[in-house]
């Protein structure tokens, strides 16, 4: 108060209630007093009229089995609990999400860097693709590919071999299961070392470039010192791997490995509609990055493609990151449109959960939470990336 | 996202609205001007829009018989479609009156929902249709097969029940909309589609080739169908209630959407307890007028032209009446007596 008070002249005319510290306190404690008063008054309320009404409430339906059966990533059966089964549906939101931001960042980076190509064919075929993404909602891409494209394969008794038990069909993708045997950890083991080593390389030839000014081809270095070790030592351990093949069954192609339409259509999609937002931010990215960069850097003798990675791309990069990062959110909350194709996300498991319960608002406020986890750490990662290639001050 | 919104909505009603009991769904139809009704998205023969964005059908026809009880007038309806998974949320929710969708009486609904049924207007069992090219007999065959099925619905939980008790392999696919089920299965994504017997009856009409597919004999499940209201109105219950019992009773006593006036002369003292003939007046104990049974078969029929209508054998979905039928015929539909 002290503080507050200090440049003015106390008058023996101020009351109490015209002190400003103490009003800004009062209203402060009104309005606190005022947002829990409401948010006890709607949950109170809630509670009571679902207590009259006779509808279950609590979260206690999560450990009940639930009785339904769907095709999850994991293992779910119709004995799983209620529980499970959201996480189940949790954890193909992420497999979607994260294959999904895969292809969206690598299509992105292409399309981007091709709009500003300057082979007319290709700068038009990049602006081609962009101006038709951006322009249709994600749920119509999604259709197109679920409806138009990979539900007009073959059906599954005609289904189009791609290679020795590899088939495609309108039920998806069929392949062989890889199956661990019992050494397998050794391999994962010397692949892990082989990168260390490689990357150990890496730092040397670094450090020797910046000491001497003299090369090294770190990259064949790399691969070699990689796949020699990694595949020798699963030569050595003796078949650590073998493959379930899938069968052909009176209905289905059981066995193996399968890749859904409904999966498919929704990864692809998003993978693509997704590309041409980050194809732009691509773009821009680049095109803020001043040309007298590009003419310096050729002006010491680099061509195009290092340029672009030496030089453009770092302080591009800058750019790109923040509008980047709303874009991977985008995805991750795009993937509940899986409902419209039938692939098991959250937003699908939790309709089925909600129905038999009937607990609509634990189900949605689960919902919220996840896609709110989701979208934090999302958040949090990209912020992090953003503080380690901010320019550093000097 | 609709969900989303009827969730919010609960929410919203449930914590905003005052904590007394609720007794005025009568009194809100009726300063409204005509009932919300939710019906199936489109399911022929139950409840479908016709070209003209008209809906008709059997349970359709249950929301008209109760418009007909309270207005005199069959067509004072507003039909919400809803598909299996919106259903729930919307009667809850108060966004509709009365939710005729056959929708199976189980216990869980009956008592966690908030809900009550009024009687059951459909006795139901869950069964599978498959490609007449398949070969297939039995469900029992169906094993490792992929079946396609709608979200929301206790069909998931009857197909997971009969493959595990019968310990039987199956990939599910499960698609929240009724149209999309149906066209997957018609593409040729699953081998089968499960549902309710009189839905696959009209699903299966709404394939390319109709007659490249076929309903098997085996029944998995009991599934009761009826409409349902929430339970803390009584009243509107007894008025859902009663009304499907008028239209059971009439079909028993012989009073046909015909004969209904010339049924007013009648000497049957059952038949003018139904009418509202004489000093009669059994409609005032539900809130509505003496003549709410004879307006009913006045605007809808009885019970068995309701059925013969929308999904009898003379329809396209050529259903039986089979249980269906008076029990005084061969079947368990038994009207409770107005008395």
């Amino acid at each position: 108060m002290a503080v507050a008070d200090a440049g003015r002249i106390s008058s023996p005319h101020d009351r109490w209630y015209n002190n400003p510290t103490v009003r800004s306190i009062a209203v402060q404690v009104t309005l606190v007093v005022a947002v829990v008063a409401t948010v006890w008054w709607f949950a109170n309320n809630t509670v009571t009229n679902l207590r009259e009404r006779g509808i279950a409430s609590g979260f206690d339906f999560l450990g009940k089995r639930a009785g339904f059966d769907m095709t999850t990533f994991l293992d779910t059966t119709s004995q799983s609990t209620y529980g499970y089964m959201l996480l189940a549906g949790l954890f193909d939101t992420i497999v979607v999400a994260i294959l999904s931001i895969v292809i969206a960042s690598v299509l992105g980076l292409i399309v981007g860097i091709a709009r500003l190509s300057s082979n007319w064919l290709i700068r038009t075929i990049a602006t081609v693709y962009v101006e038709f993404f951006r322009n249709i909602p994600p749920l119509i891409v999604i259709l197109f590919w679920y409806l138009g494209v990979l539900a007009t394969l073959p059906n599954i008794k005609d289904a189009i071999q791609l290679g020795p038990d590899f088939s495609l069909s309108n039920r998806g993708i069929f392949m062989p299961r890889p199956i661990f045997g019992p050494n397998f950890h050794i391999v994962v083991i010397a692949f892990a070392v082989s990168l260390i080593i490689a990357w150990a390389v890496r730092r040397w030839a670094y450090a020797r470039r910046m000491a001497t000014g003299k090369g090294f081809p770190v990259g064949w270095t790399a691969l070699g010192i990689i796949v020699v070790l990694t595949g020798g030592v699963f030569i050595a351990t003796g078949d650590p791997l073998t493959f379930e093949i899938p069968v052909k069954t009176r209905f289905n192609i059981n066995g193996g490995w399968t890749v859904s339409p409904e999966f498919a259509s929704l990864f692809i999609a998003l993978g693509v509609y997704t590309a041409s937002f980050i194809a732009e931010i691509v773009r821009s990215g680049i095109m803020a990055v001043s040309h007298g960069q590009t003419e310096a850097a050729r002006a010491l003798g680099l061509h195009g493609g290092l340029v672009l990675r030496l030089v453009v791309l770092p302080q591009a990069l800058r750019v790109i990151i923040p509008p980047l990062a709303s874009e991977y959110l985008n995805i991750t909350k795009n993937t509940s449109l899986a409902v419209a194709v039938g692939f098991a996300d959250l937003v699908a498991v939790g309709n089925n959960v909600l129905n038999p319960t009937g607990q609509s608002i634990e189900v949605v406020a689960i919902w919220m939470a996840f896609y709110l986890g989701l979208s934090v750490i999302i958040s949090l990662a990209m912020n992090w990336f953003n503080a380690r290639i901010a320019l550093t001050e000097r | 996202m609709q969900k989303l919104l009827v969730s919010i909505a609960i929410a919203a009603t449930l914590g905003l609205g005052a904590s007394a009991a609720y007794a005025g769904t009568l009194d809100d139809v009726k300063a409204k001007g005509f009932v919300q009704c939710g019906v199936n998205t489109g399911l022929p023969g139950f409840g479908n829009p016709d070209s003209t964005g008209k809906y008709t059908g059997f349970d359709v026809d249950y929301c008209r018989a109760v418009s007909a009880a309270v207005f005199g007038d069959p067509d004072k309806v507003k039909y919400t479609p809803l598909d299996g998974t919106e259903r729930f949320p919307a009667l809850q929710s108060g966004e509709v009156d009365l939710l005729v969708r056959n929708t199976t009486w189980t216990m869980s609904r009956d008592t966690t929902l908030g809900f009550t049924f009024a009687g059951v207007n459909y006795y139901d069992g869950e069964g599978f249709m498959v490609r007449k090219s398949l070969g297939v007999k039995t469900v029992k065959e169906l094993a490792g097969a992929t079946i396609c099925v709608q979200g929301g619905t206790d069909t998931v939980t009857g197909l997971a029940d009969y493959f595990k008790k019968n310990n039987l392999q199956y990939t599910p696919l499960v698609i929240d909309k009724l149209a999309d089920v149906n066209s997957a299965y018609d593409a040729g994504r699953c081998d089968a589609l499960t549902t309710d017997r009189s839905g696959l009856a009209a699903n299966r009409l709404q394939m390319k080739n109709p007659d490249e597919h076929v309903v098997l004999d085996d029944i998995i499940s009991q599934e009761p169908l009826g409409p349902v209201v929430r339970n803390n109105d009584v009243q509107w219950f007894q008025i859902v209630k009663w009304v499907s019992n008028a239209l059971l009773d009439a079909e028993y006593l012989g009073v046909t959407q015909a004969n209904v006036d010339e049924m007013k002369g009648s000497g049957d003292l059952a038949i003018q307890r139904l009418l509202g003939v004489g000093d009669n007046d059994f409609g005032k104990s539900i809130g509505l007028g003496k003549e709410w049974a004879y307006n009913v078969i006045k605007g809808v029929g009885n019970y068995g032209e309701v059925y013969d209508r929308n999904i009898g054998p003379n329809t396209p979905l050529g259903l039986q009446r089979g249980v269906n039928a008076q029990w005084n015929k061969g079947g368990i539909q038994y009207g409770i007596p107005i008395l």
